[in-house]
């Protein structure tokens, strides 16, 4: 069972502001899907993870300089952008 | 300084790398307009897929070989999931569980001898952005990000908590500078290519990060004042928080970040998007492209060249005055080779803040080869260097347009030597008694007269010629009477 | 509306131009939200010069839409959210370069919900599309723009994406044809990740040589996507309608409790079809499926809360008026910027791989997602096609289900396991509730798109 504290806490590391309503309902929501989740208890999986289904190993790419895009494309969707820069909020 | 305990964790750039680590931009970005050097990937565009550029990986398995870690069969690499303006992505490619190389270690001679400082882990990952802040970091209203920076090939070397002092601190990454140098995948001369956390504790308080520092001697200075700042706080009765300090190199001081550091949790998880790399089957290769690194080189040349480990401890802090020093050495004496460049050579550079790129080999090897040969005086030698370093010039065009050549045949400087004992009956009196004042008078007075042209050695002969020839004569002149 | 029957337009005098005209006018004037960015003016551009200078390529002046989750140079990209309002893409999916390349006529970016987490295309912030079939209902999802679009004949091909269901499930609610590659098998350069491990981008037709079609077009190794690799063959030129050596298993396990009646009956049906054309059957078993769900949906999600970390508002996308410190600029972004559903993920995905949770989701998942993979791997040594319904109901209705999220998981539960194992599928209508179209899936091995197709083609043929 998760608390509306954990959410919070989810809040805070996806950094997505939740009100107190959306505290409420996502604790309600996210422990019926845990609940659901409990199912992966019953397997006893001795196998290894499988992170890839290929199985794919070492694909490099050759360290050649390669055309970079523009500036103004760069910057092209920023919302906010000073001299070249991207303008970010404060840091502290 | 009693009971400090410092770990370092140290970024490098793989920057003799022409692209970054997942894209193809180029890694040539200094003195470049910000965000001209973006792509898709390195701006973390919706859609853009990273690929590893395969040289990055053999460059951290060259690192992690010299700096005898174990290098593990396989590696992968994982998201670092975290926010911060500077990271395009909100989670940076890194490296966690399965890094490329483990259990390392660096030797380090110190004041109180020599020190093993234990290397934990090496690992991969991206660098992210550059953060400009309008005035200081606590003071600045917004932030500037170029991203020029983003997703270059960064190296984390993590040590043990082994180091003692700041100034230990300092001498690891000095070694470790040189080591990377040698390796050819680093170049410490580009801006912020090096980016040092720094974790201290005094007398088993709490521990304070410091983040960020960017410069060697930056280190050294943050420890030293975070020392300071922890004793006091030790004094005055109060508990050092554990918490991460942000070092202003401008007004020398570490500032508390008073973030919710202590709550963030990075997620770790292997990078979906990219595939494990086998390492072993690479490692007996890039074994044997492995240079010299600077310990054996040092017992090299005191062994090869029957120099001195001074003098080889000074040749070798550098890979290109170690270079210079053997071109030089295959073609004069390697003692007087040492003596130059070690002593002379590269005291001359460093009160120039040059490199010794500036001078060449070859006039370094003609220079030594007159002073060989007599042709030009120690004092001379000096003089053609700093004008080389100061002017530009060939030895052989200076020394003669200073007229520092060549030197005095004996028969003139003898008879110029003569002349002074001549003129200063009084002061060759006094050298007779064995007046050592006298002596300097009279070969500064030589000096003098022949520009400082003649050998000191043919001059004091000379002179002790003369005064035996005076008691000689006093001698037989007694005998008579 | 197919591919051979627009070339026959074109052979018979109409020009491309025209004919992207009257895609647009109907578009214009459709009921479906199926598109929510219309290229019009490239699109007309591009047809015209193919009136100058003919029709080249293998798509030479065929009109396709595409799902807004992948990347389009110029025109907006948005993944249906409001997070990624105005965002227009300096660059190209590969997908995209390789529909230029062979001559189709880009019509615009069709809907999908909100970052392809949905089975009902009911949370893009376009507002839902509508089935052609039922206007009440919803078209399936996530890429419920780009079925609808192809079933109700506003283009001939489309573009979705497949992460848990998303091409197959849209296909079977709209009663047309939509593929998932095995993994790897299509470049996911340019596609906004969902759940990078386990999606691809599929295609969407009226019929299955279409499909093949464009899978020819799309498919195949590019460099800028670590797991993409090389394909062996020519799908269109493989397609055939001969499976006296098609090998079926039915696993008993897609076929359990929750499976609407005339679901059953017509995927039955559509296996007899396949026998009576010389295919042999057998009854198989993937004894994991009823984990598959619950590992779908923590690794899906997981990935999900990293892949969505980036949309903070200072490269692309939304930004809100004035900046406060960083952590309060981006939460109150993404807290303004992403939908419920899209939160609700994250926030799951946030939890399986935080501090002391990743072992018993994140990691435990995938260890089960090993079981699952070995189950297929072994069903599939002695068949070569799987056949099951593709979803366990006809479409539903708008706002039937979009309350309960649980139940709403559900419904994925015979597509995600083909995520979790990597192998292809396809889903082909073969019936109707009603008026409601029905889906079969077939499923290959790893890199047979070949057979499914095939098997696909002659039960398609068989129906007619
Ligand atoms: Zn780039």
């Amino acid at each position: 069972m998760i608390t509306k504290k954990t959410v919070d806490h989810l809040g805070w590391l996806a950094r997505i502001k939740l009100t107190e309503e959306d505290k409420e309902k996502f604790t309600d929501q996210l422990n019926s899907i845990l609940d659901y989740f409990e199912k992966l208890d019953e397997v006893d999986a001795d196998v290894p993870p499988t992170h890839h289904v290929l199985g794919l190993t070492n694909v490099f790419r050759d360290d050649v300089a390669g055309q970079s895009i523009s500036q103004e494309d760069a910057l092209g969707n920023a919302p906010k952008k000073e001299r070249g820069y991207f303008k970010g909020p404060r840091i502290v | 300084m009693k009971d400090v305990i410092i770990g370092l964790e140290v970024h490098v750039q793989l920057n003799k790398l022409r692209s970054k680590l997942f894209c193809s931009c180029s890694t040539q970005y200094h003195d470049s307009e910000p965000d001209t050097h973006t792509c898709p990937v390195c701006l973390g565009l919706p859609g853009a897929l990273p690929v590893t550029n395969g040289k990055a990986v053999d460059n951290a398995i060259k690192v992690a070989l010299a700096l005898n870690c174990n290098i593990e069969e396989w590696t992968m690499f994982y998201r670092k999931n975290y926010y911060y303006p500077d990271l395009v992505k909100g989670f940076q490619i890194s490296q966690y569980d399965y890094p490329i190389a483990t259990n390392g270690s660096i030797s380090l001679e110190t004041e109180g001898g020599e020190r093993t400082i234990r290397i934990k882990r090496v690992h991969m990952e991206e660098d992210p952005g550059r953060l400009v802040h309008v005035g200081t970091i606590d003071k600045s209203k917004y932030s500037l990000i170029d991203y020029n920076r983003s997703g270059v090939a960064l190296l984390e070397v993590v040590t043990e908590p082994d180091l003692r002092t700041p100034k230990e601190a300092r001498l690891f990454l000095n070694k470790l500078k040189n080591i990377l140098e040698y390796l050819d995948v680093f170049d410490s001369s580009l801006e912020g290519s090096l980016r040092v956390d720094a974790n201290i504790s005094i007398a088993g308080g709490k521990r304070a990060e410091i983040k960020n520092i960017s410069s060697y001697k930056g280190v050294e200075k943050a420890l030293l004042f975070e020392i300071v700042r922890q004793n006091n706080l030790v004094r005055r009765g109060v508990k050092v928080v554990q918490e991460t300090r942000h070092f202003d190199e401008v007004r020398g001081i570490t500032i508390s970040l008073r973030t919710k550091e202590g709550e963030e949790d990075y997620r770790y998880f292997p990078e979906p998007d990219l595939v494990p790399i086998t390492i072993v089957d690479r490692v007996d290769d890039i074994k044997k492209t492995l240079p010299e690194l600077p310990d054996a080189k040092r017992q090299r040349f005191v062994l090869q060249y029957g120099i001195s480990d001074n003098h080889a401890k000074v040749l070798i802090s550098e890979l290109g005055l170690a270079n210079f020093f053997e071109t030089v050495a295959t073609e004069v004496d390697a003692n007087l080779s040492a003596t130059w460049i070690a002593d002379v050579l590269k005291g001359e550079l460093n009160y120039r803040d040059l490199d010794i790129s500036a001078f060449s080999p070859g006039h370094m090897v003609q220079i030594l080869q007159m002073l060989k040969k007599d042709t030009i005086t120690e004092n001379g030698a000096v003089q053609v260097i700093r004008t080389i370093l100061d002017e530009g010039g060939t030895p052989l065009d200076i020394v003669e347009r200073k007229g520092l050549q060549p030197k005095m045949g004996a028969e003139a400087s003898g008879n110029i030597t003569l002349r002074v004992i001549e003129e200063n009956p009084d002061a060759f009196q006094d050298f007779c008694k064995g007046k050592n004042e006298a002596m300097h008078f009279l070969m500064g007075q030589v000096m003098k007269e022949t520009h400082g042209t003649v050998d000191r050695s043919t001059v004091i002969e000379l002179l002790n010629k003369s005064k035996k020839e005076k008691l000689q004569n006093a001698s037989d002149n007694h005998r008579e009477a | 509306m197919n591919v051979d029957g627009i070339r026959e337009m074109f052979q018979n005098g109409k020009s491309v131009e025209e004919l992207v005209h009257s895609i647009f006018d109907k578009i214009e004037h459709s009921k479906l939200n199926a598109f929510v960015t219309l290229a019009k003016e490239s699109a007309l551009e591009e047809a015209r010069r193919v009136d100058k200078h003919g029709a080249k390529g293998m798509l030479g002046g065929i009109p396709i839409g595409i799902k807004d989750s992948i990347s389009t140079k110029g025109i907006q990209t948005t993944c249906c959210s409001k997070i990624l309002e105005g965002y227009i893409p300096p660059y190209d999916a590969h997908v995209i370069e390789r529909l230029k390349a062979e001559g189709a006529i880009i019509i615009g970016k069709t809907n999908m919900d909100e970052f392809a987490m949905g089975t009902s295309t009911e949370t893009s912030c376009f507002g839902p599309t509508r089935n052609p079939w039922d206007l009440i209902r919803v078209p399936g999802g996530s890429s419920g723009g780009s079925a609808a679009a192809v079933a109700g004949g506003e283009v001939p091909l489309a573009l979705g994406s497949d992460t848990g269901g998303s091409v197959r499930c849209p296909a079977s609610f709209c009663g047309v044809v939509g593929l998932k590659p095995t993994y790897g098998l299509v470049s996911r350069y340019g596609l906004v990740a969902y759940a990078n491990s386990l999606e691809q981008i599929g295609p969407f037709a009226g019929n299955v040589k279409d499909v093949a079609l464009l899978l020819d077009v799309i498919s195949g190794y590019d460099p800028r996507d670590s797991t993409s690799v090389t394909k062996k063959c020519e799908y269109l030129k493989e397609l055939r309608e001969d499976v006296s050596d098609v090998k079926i298993g039915v696993p008993g396990e897609f076929f359990g409790e929750g499976i609407d009646e005339k679901v059953e009956k017509a995927v039955w049906g559509g296996i007899k079809a396949l026998e009576d054309r010389g295919a042999s059957y057998t009854e198989i078993s993937l004894p994991h499926t009823k984990y598959s769900l619950a590992a779908y949906y923590i690794i899906a999600m997981s990935e999900a809360s990293s892949n969505l970390a980036r949309f903070d508002g200072l490269r692309y996308g939304l930004r809100l008026g004035k900046d406060k410190d960083w952590h309060t600029t981006f939460s109150e972004i993404k807290a303004q910027g992403f939908g419920e559903e899209v939160k609700r993920r994250i926030l799951l995905g946030t939890y399986a791989l935080s501090a002391g949770y990743y072992g018993k989701y994140y990691l435990k998942a995938l260890k089960v997602r090993t079981l699952i993979k070995r189950d297929f791997e072994s069903a599939l040594k002695d068949t070569n096609v799987l056949i099951t319904p593709t979803m366990p109901f006809p479409a539903f209705k708008i706002g039937e289900k979009i309350g309960e999220p649980l139940a709403l998981y559900l419904a994925d539960v015979n597509t995600v396991p083909i995520n979790l194992a990597g192998v292809p599928s396809i889903s082909v209508p073969c019936g109707f509730a009603g008026k409601l179209p029905i889906g079969m899936q077939i499923i290959g091995r790893h890199f047979d798109e070949a057979t499914i197709l095939r098997t696909a083609y002659a039960f398609e043929r068989g129906m007619k």
